[in-house]
């Protein structure tokens, strides 16, 4: 080992969770915190916002949020999925359909729902109480790691163990498709 | 060699500092063959025009960022940002060479297609957070075309991922290594129909680009200047970098799907700079085809993808499959 490499390696070996020790974990825990903290935000954002436009930003910055927890739990490729799929697809599709409705100002707002006011927060108070009563009492256990999440791994999957679910959904998409279709052509001549 | 993180640090600087290089540059290269193809010299004041990015960047980062009345604040401001960071973070998975790669994921197309779908957003919260008209109109084009072209693009990659059955980028490339014939621009046994797919991809990512003649989302003499009418300094700046940032991508995902990566076509002098070379050269075609072809309409450009693209890519895509079943 040369001079230079001795002194690349000090600098490294400081920085590597070797040198740091727990620096390492904390680093790890601030950075779910942070997935967690992009995803709560999009998601207030989603259903705080007045305009239509805002909340899918603030859908899209929560679906960005769940991809970036799936990237930490090992799951790239459902990470990648995710990024496509519901930021790439959805959002942009709704976007869309945006853009081409009629402008914000000239909707017309409809009668309150019966949840709004002290029936709205009494279930919110009723939620919130079962879903944390709920994480208290579970015992968390950290499952083994049972394969890397890769890409050959979940295709042999859902084609063999899961065909079932995977035909039904993609007969659910066909029809969501051809409705769609027979709604979109509705008062064309052809 | 584990990752570290200075290692980290190093490689995000390193991939910024190359997308911004090339953005920067890669205008001046265009202004250049503009100039060389209209025959009119083009920047040409210090030595071919070397100091001209830096002087426009500092133009731009000089003047004031207007945001005009009505606008919507937040998404005007996010749009530009949105453009140009997703392009940078699409350079950590890209290969130069089978040593030179930040960090090679084992679905390294995946993600590029994943971030680049994040552009078209960036150009619709830019149209729509103008309230101008031009660029909501503008923004709606851009996406309608994304959203088609992105279609063939997807099957003719998942056409090679079939055949190479990886879909790291790194091993995309060293499938093709051992001289030109094993490139898979070159028709092979069990896809004889390749150099189409390299067309279709190509095709794509000029559309997927916006780039002439598909570059109906900046129509000037339609719609002013599209959907970044209403930008002036480095919004406008952090556009236009994304823009060549995307082509570098465009490119560099070319080279290692159709053209062998950094493999040398007879086995002379292998490293990095055949990558490169390739990559540059598929950008001069680009800048070529952008100043020799008219802009298409918008009928023409939806057709041209569904009637004709979606339909090849398809077939070749079945056809493929049942070959390789067959050899």
């Amino acid at each position: 080992m040369n001079t230079t490499d001795q002194i690349s390696s000090g600098i490294l070996g400081i920085l590597t969770t070797d040198g740091l020790g727990g620096f390492a974990d904390e680093a790890a825990g601030i950075i779910f915190l942070m997935m967690l903290a992009t995803t709560l935000i999009g998601g207030i954002i989603a259903f705080n916002a007045r305009q239509l436009i805002h909340a899918v930003q603030g859908l899209a910055v929560c679906f960005i949020g769940v991809a970036a927890i799936y990237y930490y739990l090992n799951s790239p490729f459902l990470a990648m999925m995710q990024m496509l799929i519901y930021v790439g697809a959805v959002c942009i599709t709704i976007s869309f359909a945006i853009l081409l409705a009629a402008p914000e100002e000239d909707k017309k707002q409809g009668p309150p729902s019966v949840l709004s006011g002290p029936f709205g927060i009494i279930t919110a108070g009723m939620i919130a109480f079962a879903m944390v009563s709920l994480a208290l009492k579970t015992e968390f256990t950290i499952m083994p790691k049972v394969n890397m999440g890769d890409m050959k791994l979940i295709g042999s999957k859902l084609l063999t163990t899961y065909s079932m679910v995977f035909e039904l959904v993609s007969i659910v998409l066909l029809i969501a498709i051809i409705g769609s279709l027979v709604i979109g052509r509705k008062g064309r001549s052809k | 060699m584990d990752l570290t993180i200075l290692n980290a640090v190093v490689a995000v600087v390193i991939a910024i500092a190359f997308a911004a290089a090339n953005a920067a540059y890669l205008v001046l290269a265009e202004r250049r063959g503009a100039g060389r193809i209209q025959r009119r010299p083009g920047p040409n004041v210090n030595l071919f025009g070397i100091l001209q990015p830096p002087l426009d960047g500092i133009k731009l980062m000089t003047k004031q960022l207007v945001i005009p009345g009505g606008a919507d604040k937040a998404l005007f401001l996010v749009a530009p940002i949105l453009a140009m960071a997703p392009a940078i973070t699409s350079f950590v998975t890209i290969p130069f060479s089978d040593t030179i790669v930040a960090h090679s994921m084992n679905i390294g197309v995946l993600m590029i297609f994943a971030f680049a779908s994040l552009g078209s957003f960036a150009i619709l919260l830019a149209g729509w957070g103008s309230r101008n008209k031009y660029s909501v109109m503008a923004s709606v084009r851009a996406v309608s075309q994304h959203i088609a072209y992105e279609i063939p693009m997807l099957i003719t990659v998942t056409t090679i991922v079939m055949m190479t059955g990886t879909m790291n980028l790194k091993e995309l490339a060293l499938s093709q290594s051992g001289g030109i014939l094993h490139w898979h621009i070159i028709p092979s046994l069990s896809s004889p129909l390749m150099p189409v797919s390299f067309l279709i991809f190509f095709i794509c990512s000029l559309a997927e680009t916006n780039r002439a003649p598909f570059d109906l989302a900046e129509a000037e003499s339609e719609l002013v200047a599209g959907f970044h009418t209403e930008y002036g300094s480095m919004g406008f700046g952090l556009f236009f970098m994304g823009e060549y940032a995307h082509i570098v991508i465009g490119a560099s995902l070319i080279t290692i799907l159709f053209l062998g990566g950094w493999g040398c076509p007879l086995g002379l002098y292998p490293g990095v700079w055949w990558f490169l070379l390739k990559v540059y050269l598929l950008i001069f075609s680009f800048i070529w085809i952008r100043w020799t072809f008219p802009r298409t309409t918008v009928y023409g450009l939806l057709n041209l993808s569904w009637k004709i693209l979606i339909p090849i890519s398809l077939f070749n895509l079945l056809l493929t499959a049942g070959l390789l079943k067959v050899f």
